[in-house]
């Protein structure tokens, strides 16, 4: 990797947000966190982020509305977009697609498995 | 007079009427129908004035005084019944497509053939003499008025015969215009009505003749008729039995009003409005009374001018302007006779041929199985075939019994044995449409006894009188058998023969109705006509009235239909029902229901019910199962109570039972979506600390050289969420443990204050530490309590926590504990966010997060409000929250004190 990519990690609940952010860390990622849809916006208009992992269910601006926005943002054309969601159901994760996202991922999730996806949604 | 005269007088008259009746059909054609009219309608009702009342009553009034308007005052009491009685017959007439008073009876109790055939013959028996008397009555009066006082019995030279053909092409030619029957006779009708007009005037201008031109006026004559001794006692009821005769009069003449076929005929088949009805209930008894004010003065004015000379006082009408020479007067009042007796004769052939036609003649060829099947164009030619050749037959008939038997037995009382007669229908016919329980054996077994008795009783009696048997029948009873003699049955004597028989013959045949109709079961067929006829209102819309389950392919139908019809007529008829009802017809599918009932229906008109039955089952494959079992439901709920009243219960209890089905399937849909959502819900929830434990042991494991202070802080976060994950699970537990009703509560007696209390100090220093402070309001005195103490403490637990979760540092919780006497009222009150009013219900729904939203809902307001509902509501008592945005929130709940 020559430079390292940056990945904005959205997650209301801490426990996965302390997790996501160790595991990018560690894989060489410039990593940028928000715990809710406001600060994930807020943190948008000010970086370009390479990839965003992206929580659906959360208190206030839901995934979907944060992946639209993304989508249809001329600064983020290149932005890759990964949900990250207990919503498991074949509906919800078609929606997600539909919305422009590159990769579903279910949660729970392995750690190798979600590292290696995401690299190679990146090289 | 001259015999020429009068017969060209008479055939004129009858040119006339044809002339009139063409007139009528022609106006039909051109949409001017003259007999849709009340007043046409009331005066074709006055074919009731026969010639026996013409002539007969002068006669009977000479000799009864006023007895004779028993017969006139019967159907005045039954005009005022025309309405509720007439009207309903009418309108099942008109929805059944009826043509005669035997297809009306044998339709009610389950189209049978038997009992129209039964009915037809009866019809004859008891009619065809009364139409020969009018022939007499035309012979007789004819004879008068040539002076050929002896009888001809040369055949070719009996000009009575000679008017028999004429009036028979006459019926013939108006009378079978169409093979539908319950089509309008629309120039006969008008013919008849312009009769009766005829005979009142001339009855009226002889009246006028007697009273002022032979003598001064009414009270001359009663004055000068006074004098005469025998006279004195007619102007009252005495004499003997005169109340029991008077009252049999007037019962007959009642049923003969409405029942004799061609009374039926007019006032029923050939009704064109029921609205006619109306006008009809005052204008014919006015009728009969104006065609009777002048009966007495003519009878009286006869008695006093032949007081010496023998002239039988039924023709005193036609005597006494003969007597005083006024040939032109004479004349009137002749065909005023003759009308009376033409019209009866038209009328009565009309109803007696179609039935005869119908339900003897018609039943036979059709049950044949060549005509099942086939296509033969000329079956609307056999019909109308059959049908003249009946008029003629009847009229032959009639002619023969006039000539070669009638002049055995005495006229007089013809009349009343034909209204006799008819009277047996009655019960069946009364009965059928106001008891749903009389039953076809019923009414067959009502009118076969009925008749039975009536000729045993009057036929017997007029054959032996006539010495054609002995008549030691009557004076010893048949085989010496006292009791049985035909005039004084079972001992009954001192009444005249007609109250006599009457009395009998409908003990008799009411009982054998009742008793028949008790005991015997009605088949599906008539328990659905029962239904039909009774409740007429209800099955007049022909859509609710049919209850054909059969199947029938549309070609099949319309070749059936155009047998007897035509291809022009029954594709109109076809197409307009289907029109009318939006019924949408495919040649080559199968034929709606409702277009097959209508084709029987139609069929009926043209060869009877149970014709119809016949041929139209040819065509359809009935589905016998289903309408079996229709009609097992309403056979057994008729045997419990009255049917018409279980049924509608039944189909209303059916359609409760369907809503019910439906609410409950629909339940169990929602059941078990909310099911799934609930399960995906929870396995949702239990995703989040699962995640976060499987995520971070991975950690842990594969980085062993994590710094120690890191590595504490992700297996203090593993042991965390794996505790929320057990919560989770033991809530959702609990709560599938309240639902399901599996957890019973385990009632104890306990102090409440003493559970709050030690909760309040346990919380106390929870709140210390997110430093907020809490507060307790309670009554003084102990508060005891016979619940759950474990699943009340639940309850405050997950208030409490839920509370101290939402509020902020340096903020207080209130708890407030209420003795209410019957209950006691908890309120934990936060200093929260508080809650929107559109989520105070939705919050103690465990499916709150479920609705497919992708917003989180707070946090901790996930199954803990639910289970305190579920454990409050079992206790039975309430919860409920009050709150507004940024005020805090109040949730309350109340549980009964059960010792209170």
């Amino acid at each position: 990797m020559n430079q390292a990519y940056k990945i904005l990690v959205v997650d209301d609940d801490p426990f996965i947000l302390m997790s996501l952010e160790f595991l990018m860390r560690k894989n060489g990622f410039d990593v940028m966190i928000a715990r809710n849809g406001t600060e994930t916006l807020e943190l948008l208009d000010q970086n370009s982020p390479d990839v965003v992992l992206l929580d659906i269910m959360m208190p206030d601006v839901d995934g979907y509305a944060i992946c639209k926005h993304i989508k249809s943002t001329e600064k983020h054309k290149l932005c890759k977009v990964v949900f990250i969601s207990a919503k498991s159901k074949e509906i919800d994760i078609q929606k997600g697609y539909n919305l422009g996202a590159e990769l579903y991922i279910t949660k729970p999730f392995s750690n190798k498995d979600l590292v290696n996806k995401i690299t190679a949604l990146l090289d | 007079m001259s015999k020429a005269i009068i017969v060209v007088s008479s055939l004129l008259y009858l040119l006339l009427l044809f002339c009139i009746a063409y007139y009528a059909e022609y106006k039909q054609k051109q949409g001017k129908s003259i007999i849709n009219n009340a007043y046409v309608y009331a005066l074709s009702l006055g074919v009731f004035c026969t010639a026996w009342t013409y002539y007969g009553s002068v006669g009977r009034a000479t000799t009864n005084g006023i007895g004779f308007l028993a017969i006139y005052i019967g159907p005045t009491i039954m005009a005022s019944l025309f309405f509720p009685v007439l009207r309903k017959i009418i309108r099942i007439t008109k929805a059944q497509r009826i043509n005669s008073i035997a297809d009306f009876i044998s339709t009610r109790y389950g189209k049978n053939a038997t009992v129209a055939s039964v009915v037809s013959i009866f019809c004859v028996i008891g009619v065809l003499p009364y139409i020969a008397l009018q022939l007499k009555a035309i012979t007789i009066s004819f004879d008068i008025l040539t002076n050929n006082m002896a009888t001809s019995h040369n055949l070719l030279s009996d000009t009575t015969l000679y008017f028999t053909i004429f009036l028979a092409i006459f019926i013939i030619i108006f009378g079978t215009r169409s093979v539908d029957a319950t089509e309008k006779h629309e120039g006969l009708v008008a013919a008849v009505a312009f009769e009766s007009i005829i005979k009142l005037i001339a009855f009226l201008v002889a009246g006028v003749f007697v009273t002022c031109g032979i003598f001064n006026g009414f009270n001359d004559i009663f004055f000068k008729a006074s004098h005469i001794d025998e006279f004195t006692k007619l102007f009252t009821m005495e004499g003997e039995n005169a109340n029991a005769g008077w009252f049999a009069s007037i019962l007959l003449s009642m049923v003969a009003v409405m029942f004799l076929p061609r009374q039926f005929q007019v006032g029923v088949i050939e009704n064109v409005k029921e609205e006619h009805l109306k006008k009809a209930v005052w204008l014919f008894p006015l009728y009969l009374f104006v065609i009777n004010i002048f009966v007495i003065p003519i009878a009286f004015g006869g008695k006093i001018i032949f007081q010496n000379m023998s002239v039988d006082a039924d023709t005193y009408v036609l005597a006494l302007p003969l007597h005083f020479n006024k040939p032109l007067l004479s004349m009137m009042v002749f065909i005023g006779g003759f009308s009376a007796a033409t019209s009866m004769i038209i009328v009565e052939t009309i109803a007696l041929s179609t039935m005869v036609s119908n339900n003897l003649v018609m039943p036979i060829i059709f049950s044949q199985n060549k005509f099942k099947n086939t296509i033969d164009k000329s079956i609307q030619d056999t019909i109308l075939y059959i049908r003249r050749f009946s008029i003629l037959f009847i009229l032959i008939l009639a002619y023969i019994y006039d000539q070669f038997v009638a002049h055995y037995f005495s006229l007089v009382s013809i009349g009343l044995i034909s209204f006799t007669g008819v009277a047996q229908f009655a019960p069946a016919i009364i009965g059928g449409i106001y008891w749903k329980g009389a039953t076809q054996k019923g009414a067959l077994a009502s009118i076969i006894v009925g008749f039975a008795i009536w000729f045993y009783t009057l036929i017997i009696p007029s054959i032996a009188h006539a010495h054609i048997i002995s008549d030691s029948i009557l004076n010893n009873g048949p085989f010496e058998i006292f009791w049985l003699k035909p005039q004084a049955l079972f001992g009954l004597e001192g009444f005249d023969s007609i109250t006599h028989a009457l009395f009998w013959s409908m003990f008799f045949n009411l009982s054998a109705y009742i008793l028949f109709s008790i005991y015997s079961k009605p088949n599906p067929q008539e328990v659905y006509q029962a239904e039909v006829f009774v409740d007429i209102d209800i099955y007049q819309n022909p859509e609710k009235s049919n209850i054909w389950r059969g199947t029938a392919y549309m070609p099949d139908l319309y070749s059936l239909l155009e047998n007897f019809l035509g291809k022009e007529r029954s594709k109109n008829l076809i197409q307009n029902y289907a029109h009318r009802h939006k019924i949408s017809i495919d040649m080559h599918a199968k034929a709606d229901p409702r277009i097959v009932s209508f084709s029987e229906k139609i069929l009926a008109g043209v060869i009877g019910s149970s014709s119809a039955r016949i041929m139209v089952s040819s065509v359809t494959k009935e589905e016998e199962l289903s309408l079996n079992e229709v009609f097992k439901i309403l056979h057994e709920s008729q045997q419990m109570i009255e049917l018409n009243k279980e049924l509608r219960k039944k189909s209303i209890e059916l359609t409760k039972a369907t809503d019910l089905l439906k609410e409950a399937n629909l339940q169990l849909t929602t059941m078990d979506e909310l099911k799934d959502e609930f399960l995906y819900t929870v396995t949702h929830e239990i995703r989040t600390p699962l995640t976060s434990i499987r995520s971070l042991a991975e950690i842990v494991h594969e980085n062993p050289n994590l710094e120690e202070a890191e590595r504490n802080k992700f297996l203090g976060a593993v042991v965390k969420e794996s505790e929320r994950l057990s919560h989770l699970i033991t809530k959702v537990l609990n709560l599938e443990k309240y639902e399901s009703g599996k957890q019973k509560l385990n009632l104890t007696s306990f102090n409440f204050i003493e559970l709050v209390n030690d909760l309040y100090s346990s919380y106390e220093l929870i709140a210390k530490d997110k430093k907020i402070k809490l507060s307790l309001q309670k009554p003084n005195s102990m508060l005891l309590l016979h619940a759950d103490k474990d699943l009340l403490q639940q309850v405050l637990v997950n208030l409490l926590s839920n509370a101290i979760k939402f509020t902020p540092e340096d903020k207080t919780i209130q708890i407030v504990v209420s003795d209410m006497q019957t209950e006691i009222q908890v309120s934990i009150i936060d200093a929260g966010k508080g809650i929107a009013l559109e989520l105070h219900e939705l919050i103690f729904d465990k499916f709150f997060q479920a609705k497919n939203q992708t917003i989180k809902k707070p946090e901790g307001t996930g199954l803990g409000l639910a289970i305190c509902k579920r454990i409050v509501e079992m206790h039975n008592g309430k919860i409920w929250v009050e709150s507004e945005v940024e005020k805090g929130a109040r949730f309350t709940f109340t549980i009964p004190n059960f010792e209170a």
